[in-house]
């Protein structure tokens, strides 16, 4: 049985390194409300000081997975473990685990600074010490001035930092945040993403982060957890997650896919008349009809008056342009430079080509009835 | 051909033609609603009226000229203070037991079971369908006479007729704040029931409990059945039962003093909040 921090030892001004995180293992977690099972025997193991995030589609259980380790779910069977303790019969106000929420979660009643310092508070730190940790968190989140400030005289972004550091100021095992960036606007969203893991990285905390934005995902998280129906798809890191998928679900939700029917040949497939290595491991896996998952980036087009395709959809996103192919009855996304976005007008017939090196392909969707040979 | 094949699939990309600017909306004529000022006057003078004719009655002498007369007496009419008294005690014995039994339950029942809430609703509104006097009538021939020979045998049935008020107050007042959350990263952040309770959760349903103490107050400063039926001479009962004055001047100016005083309970108690804020206002520095 842990026992609460009776003084913070260390000074969250200072950085940390790696080995103050706390490791935290979810062994085998089951979790049902009713006949739905929100955690069907969930297990992952998070390193010391990583920064871990849950990605999955909505009722996937990421948000169950992050109450069940805060103490706020009870598990049916599995245990919680941090640093070689099970934490499963635990209480929450025992766990010293930090929450920030995706509602303003601030107390009304009480100012920034006495926001802050609640946790210290119940730690039965003097007034002074309070006040004071309060002060350089809220300095070290640039809300100096707005320590005396109340929750609704504060804006929403403000209100989330205030939150971030009042989970800090308990020096927290693990910091946990359900989807803390998805009630702000765009702007202060990038802001404090960067604000979360500059503090995350220097203050080397375990961090376990829900969300469904795969942008926050990609661009904050050591390693993604990506989860459907209760279990693990596939933990890796964000860049191994977007280039190897492990399995079509999450080739499909993480970063964009384009699912097109392909005809086998031996132990390759044929895609758009040409044949294509599939990815080691895939091809047993996939009996009978099956459909290749195509990033855009996969995909090459040139202009050509007899090729199958044309282009139906045009989206300048920056550095890229995405455009959208019609070949035969399937919609495929291309990127392409946007230098060259002049030479694709909509309704240009173009000649699709494969340029990865090897293609991930599943099972043949249900809905998906066109027939591969119309795609050569 | 290309122009055929993107009406068919619906190209996204749009031409950008100059709009022209929209048209600055028409000022519109700020229109005085008289219906409005018929309805208040209307529901003003329902209400007034009789309560200008009772403060009327009470400030007459016999011969019908003004006097502060009936008020002066009040206090020495024989029974007055002693009806006073029981019926504040009773008063605040009832806020007391009601708010032991209804906080905590509200805060259960908005936390752990939602669903348990129309219920509760409908159990709370039955002391509005029951008759007092059957409540009572049910008490005094069940409860041993230990108890019916206290006066705050009462205030038990008092918690049960004001639970409707109060059960409303507190679910209005939980369901304004994210109950769950809050006490949620309270406990997170290492509070126990009692503090989150105590600190959190209570300090933010504030007008709510006040809400539920006036009106609970004011319940029981005006009722009369069961304290009648029980035989404890509270202020409704000495009221009624007062024979000092055969014209009724003294009653009514006891009537009059006792919305007057609830009144007056209402307005402290809001004013004792909103001072309460601004001293913590200005204790932590907040403008």
């Amino acid at each position: 049985m842990t026992q609460m921090k009776e003084t913070p030892k260390t000074n969250l001004s200072t950085p940390r390194t790696p080995d103050t995180g706390a490791s935290v293992s979810l062994q085998n977690l089951v979790r049902s409300f009713g006949k739905v099972r929100a955690l069907d025997g969930l297990s992952l193991d998070i390193a010391p000081g990583e920064f871990m995030a849950l990605l999955g589609p909505s009722g996937c259980g990421k948000t169950t997975a992050l109450r069940v380790l805060a103490g706020f779910e009870l598990l049916d069977s599995g245990r919680v473990v941090v640093d070689g303790v099970e934490l499963s019969n635990v209480s929450a106000r025992k766990r010293d685990m930090g929450m920030v929420f995706q509602s303003y979660s601030l107390f009304p009643n009480m100012n920034a600074l006495n926001n802050v310092a609640f946790g210290l508070r119940m730690r039965r730190q003097s007034s002074q010490v309070r006040r004071q940790k309060a002060g350089e968190l809220l300095e070290m989140v640039g809300l100096s001035d707005q320590a005396t400030k109340y929750p609704h005289q504060m804006s929403g972004g403000q209100q989330q930092r205030v939150a971030l550091v009042r989970a800090l100021a308990i020096e927290p095992r693990v910091l946990l945040l359900d989807e803390p960036l998805s009630a702000l606007d765009a702007m202060v969203r990038t802001e404090l993403r960067d604000q979360i893991r500059s503090l995350q990285q220097r203050l080397a905390i375990t961090t376990v982060f829900v969300t469904h934005d795969q942008e926050e995902v990609l661009s904050m998280a050591d390693r993604v957890c990506v989860m459907s129906r209760g279990h693990v798809e596939q933990v890796a890191t964000p860049s191994e997650l977007y280039a190897r998928p492990a399995t079509a679900f999450v080739a499909q939700f993480v970063g964009i896919s384009s699912r097109v029917p392909v005809e086998r040949s031996g132990s390759d497939v044929i895609i758009f008349g040409q044949r294509c290595v599939v990815r080691s491991g895939d091809a047993n896996a996939v009996m009978g009809s099956a459909d290749a998952l195509l990033r855009p980036e996969d995909i090459a087009i040139e202009v050509d008056p007899e090729g199958k395709g044309f282009v139906t959809r045009k989206s300048f996103l920056g550095a890229v342009t995405r455009l959208v192919v019609q070949v035969g009855e399937i919609p495929v996304r291309v990127d392409i430079r946007s230098d060259r976005a002049g030479e694709f007008d909509l309704g240009t017939h173009v000649r699709p080509s494969i340029v990865a090196r090897d293609v991930l392909v599943a099972a043949r969707k249900e809905s998906l009835t066109v027939d591969a040979t119309a795609l050569k | 051909m290309a122009s055929l094949s993107g009406a068919r699939y619906g190209f996204e990309e749009a031409a950008l033609e100059d709009q022209p600017a929209p048209a600055e909306p028409p000022k519109k004529r700020r229109r005085i609603r008289w219906w409005r000022f018929v309805v208040l006057f209307l529901a003003g003078a329902y209400f007034f009226i009789p309560l200008y004719a009772g403060i009327k009655f009470s400030l007459e002498n016999i011969a019908g000229h003004f006097s502060f007369q009936t008020i002066q007496e009040l206090p020495s009419s024989p029974g007055f203070t002693g009806a006073l008294a029981l019926s504040l005690k009773l008063a605040l014995v009832t806020v007391i037991l009601s708010s032991l039994l209804m906080v905590p339950t509200a805060i259960y029942v908005h936390l752990k079971l939602p669903r348990m809430r129309r219920l509760l609703e409908f159990v709370t509104v039955l002391p509005i369908v029951i008759p007092p006097i059957v409540l009572i009538a049910g008490v005094l021939s069940v409860y041993p006479l230990w108890a019916k020979s206290s006066p705050y045998l009462l205030s038990f049935m008092y918690v049960i007729l004001a639970m409707p008020f109060v059960y409303r107050s507190l679910d209005a007042g939980l369901s304004a704040i994210d109950l769950k959350t809050l006490t949620e990263a309270s406990r997170s952040l290492g509070g126990n029931w009692i503090k989150t309770m105590w600190r959190i959760v209570l300090p933010n349903i504030r007008p709510a409990l006040l809400s539920a103490t006036v009106l609970t107050m004011a319940l029981v400063l005006g009722e009369f059945t069961m304290a009648s039926l029980d035989l404890w001479t509270t202020i409704p009962v000495w009221i009624v039962n007062f024979q000092g004055a055969a014209n009724g001047h003294i009653q009514v100016a006891a009537s009059m003093l006792g919305l007057v005083g609830t009144w007056i309970l209402l307005v402290l108690v809001v004013s004792l909040d909103r001072s309460q804020s601004r001293y913590t206002r200005r204790k932590t520095g907040t403008q």
